[in-house]
């Protein structure tokens, strides 16, 4: 346990005394900023001309801004996680530090959670300041828009992310060059959400294809809904990869060099 | 303090580590040597349970490599080739996860830092980041990360390389005064170092044991031969003749004669027999001017063909 506090410390402080951490949290409010406001402006426009042309009354705009920003915070995080990653094992690899931590009392599970732990920190850091802008909307919803929304949303944004930084993790343990790695994890996690395109097909593998999409699972919960097949189908996923990774690191010990 | 038997490492077919087997006692510098590629650093990576062996066992401080990994590492400080630092940490911030890592106990770490810092004389770099600071002064962390957890056995591959001969001194006489307190294997492929520092050397080559023993004994052993080098403006038959006759020489080699008609020449003399005054004499009495007369050091290379060819290979007559 202190060994792994000790990795996820460096870590942090990795993140944290270098621009990584500030350069990609920026990135991020910026661009997660700029969609809340255009989603927002459009979703408003639009409701006030269709309340002005006398066709409804009763758009639920806070409902749909929410849903369509945490639409635009998977798309992000795909483009964003593979640089988060990139460096956690291929760097130390390059650097010759991986042969350090391999030659301390340290388990490879200990190194491999430690990291984990410390890129979902960093990760949850980073969603943290856009919690206010729907905190702010949320208060001025009339009527109010039940909390447990945004709840299950942020609960979906930390397992999609979680999932794609164990996918991320593990991709990055088998490459000493850092832009493999975050390509490969760009390919790999896109490829796993277009397997949602399957839903069109018929039954059998359709479906099955669809139940093994990450976004499939996600929408459920920017619906407000926590759905158990699809936390138990985030968790396994996480702790699949998170073991891999351990035999991934542990395997360096029988390579060449 | 270390037992290394019929220690062997193999990558498919390559065989890196062949039986290799010694011994290290408490508080002894041990100096491996070889060229590059003869398993240095495999049989390192090894005794710091990194990777395991294919075959044969290793024990440090009593604990098996293999079986009982996490106490040898616990025992053990290690410096790779190239030192593993993080380049964003200070030194301090680094020298204390890296106590952390090796478990030193919360109330003794602050302490084990100075004293690592204090050591090798890196106090006043503390708060420095470590990509600010030069190829040696990395080097002097890269030591004091493997000496932090204070620990029974410390292991160094090729700590002098890369540094300017003023580091070299430095880093030396810091393993000197380590030893004692601590039981330390180096790898060079620099003799001098070896004699410098060591009290006992193995020679690895190809993966095998060529020879371990002190250095006194081993440079006493190798100056067995001794060879002589001369440039001197003669005709190469008559160069030829005058060498021969000199008894007890062998492997007598003359270079193709140079434009100014010098001619060089090597010769090897049995030991004891410093043959250069006669050479010298000899020549002047031919009247033939001479130009450099000394005697050759056998390099490392030469160290390696008199210890791992046969005495077969001596006996060959000289062209």
């Amino acid at each position: 346990m202190q060994n792994l506090y000790a990795i996820y410390r460096k870590e942090m402080g990795h993140y944290f005394v270098s621009p990584v951490a500030y350069v990609f949290i920026g990135l991020f409010l910026f661009l997660s900023g700029l969609f809340f406001n255009v989603i927002l402006t459009d979703v408003t426009n639009g409701a006030m001309m269709a309340e002005m042309r006398g066709m409804s009354s009763g758009i639920d705009v806070p409902g749909i801004v929410m849903r369509n920003f945490f639409g635009v915070l998977s798309t992000l995080i795909l483009f964003l996680t593979p640089i988060l990653t990139m460096g956690i094992y291929a760097e130390e690899r390059k650097r010759g530090t991986m042969e350090l931590l391999m030659t301390s009392p340290v388990t490879e599970i200990e190194i491999v959670l430690g990291k984990f732990l410390a890129s979902l920190s960093l990760f949850a850091i980073m969603l943290l300041p856009t919690a206010s802008y729907l905190t702010f909307m949320v208060l001025h919803s009339d009527p109010m828009l039940p909390w447990r929304m945004m709840l299950a949303g942020y609960a979906g944004v930390l397992l999609l992310g979680g999932s794609l930084l164990a996918l991320g993790s593990f991709l990055s343990s088998l490459t000493e060059n850092q832009l493999i790695a975050a390509v490969m994890t760009f390919a790999a996690s896109l490829f796993i959400w277009v397997l949602d395109l399957g839903r069109n097909g018929s039954a059998g593998l359709g479906s099955v294809l669809q139940y093994l999409s990450v976004i499939r699972h996600y929408e459920d919960f920017t619906r407000g809904v926590i759905d158990t097949s699809s936390l138990i189908y985030y968790l396994s996923f996480i702790a699949l990869f998170v073991f891999l990774t351990v035999r991934s690191v542990d395997s360096m010990r029988w390579r060449r060099a | 303090m270390i037992e290394v038997q019929d220690l062997t490492k193999s990558y498919g077919t390559v065989i890196a580590v062949d039986h290799v087997s010694f011994t290290v006692n408490k508080g002894e510098i041990l100096g491996f040597l070889g060229p590059n590629g003869a398993g240095k650093t495999t049989t390192m990576r090894i005794l710091t349970s990194y990777m395991p062996a294919t075959s044969g066992t290793a024990r440090v401080a009593g604990f098996d490599v293999f079986n009982n990994s996490m106490e040898v590492r616990r025992h053990i400080g290690y410096l790779p080739e190239t030192p593993p630092v993080y380049p964003d940490m200070t030194v301090e911030t680094y020298l204390d996860f890296v106590a952390r890592i090796k478990n030193v106990p919360a109330e003794r770490r602050a302490d084990r830092v100075s004293d690592a810092l204090r050591k090798t004389s890196l106090e006043d770099k503390r708060t420095e980041l470590i990509k600010r600071l030069s190829r040696g002064y990395k080097q002097r962390v890269g030591l004091a990360q493997a000496l932090v957890h204070d620990p029974d056995v410390i292991i160094l591959d090729e700590p002098t390389v890369g540094l300017d001969p003023k580091q070299i001194i430095e880093v030396r006489n810091l393993i000197k005064a380590l030893a004692g307190n601590h039981t330390i294997i180096l790898s060079t492929h620099i003799l001098p170092e070896v004699s410098m520092t060591c009290d006992r050397v193995v020679i690895i080559n190809k993966g095998k044991i060529a020879a371990v023993d002190t250095p006194q004994n081993l440079t006493s052993q190798l100056k067995g031969g001794q060879k002589i080098r001369i440039e001197v403006q003669a005709p190469e038959r008559g160069l030829r003749e005058l060498l021969g006759q000199i008894s007890g020489t062998s492997r007598l080699t003359v270079e193709a004669p140079r434009a100014d008609g010098h001619l060089s020449a090597t010769v090897e003399a049995a030991q004891g027999n410093d043959i250069r005054s006669q050479i010298a004499a000899r020549v002047v009495e031919k009247g033939w001017p001479l130009y450099e007369l000394h005697g050759v050091s056998l390099s490392l290379e030469e160290i390696f063909l008199e210890l791992t060819t046969d005495d077969a290979a001596h006996a060959q007559p000289s062209n």
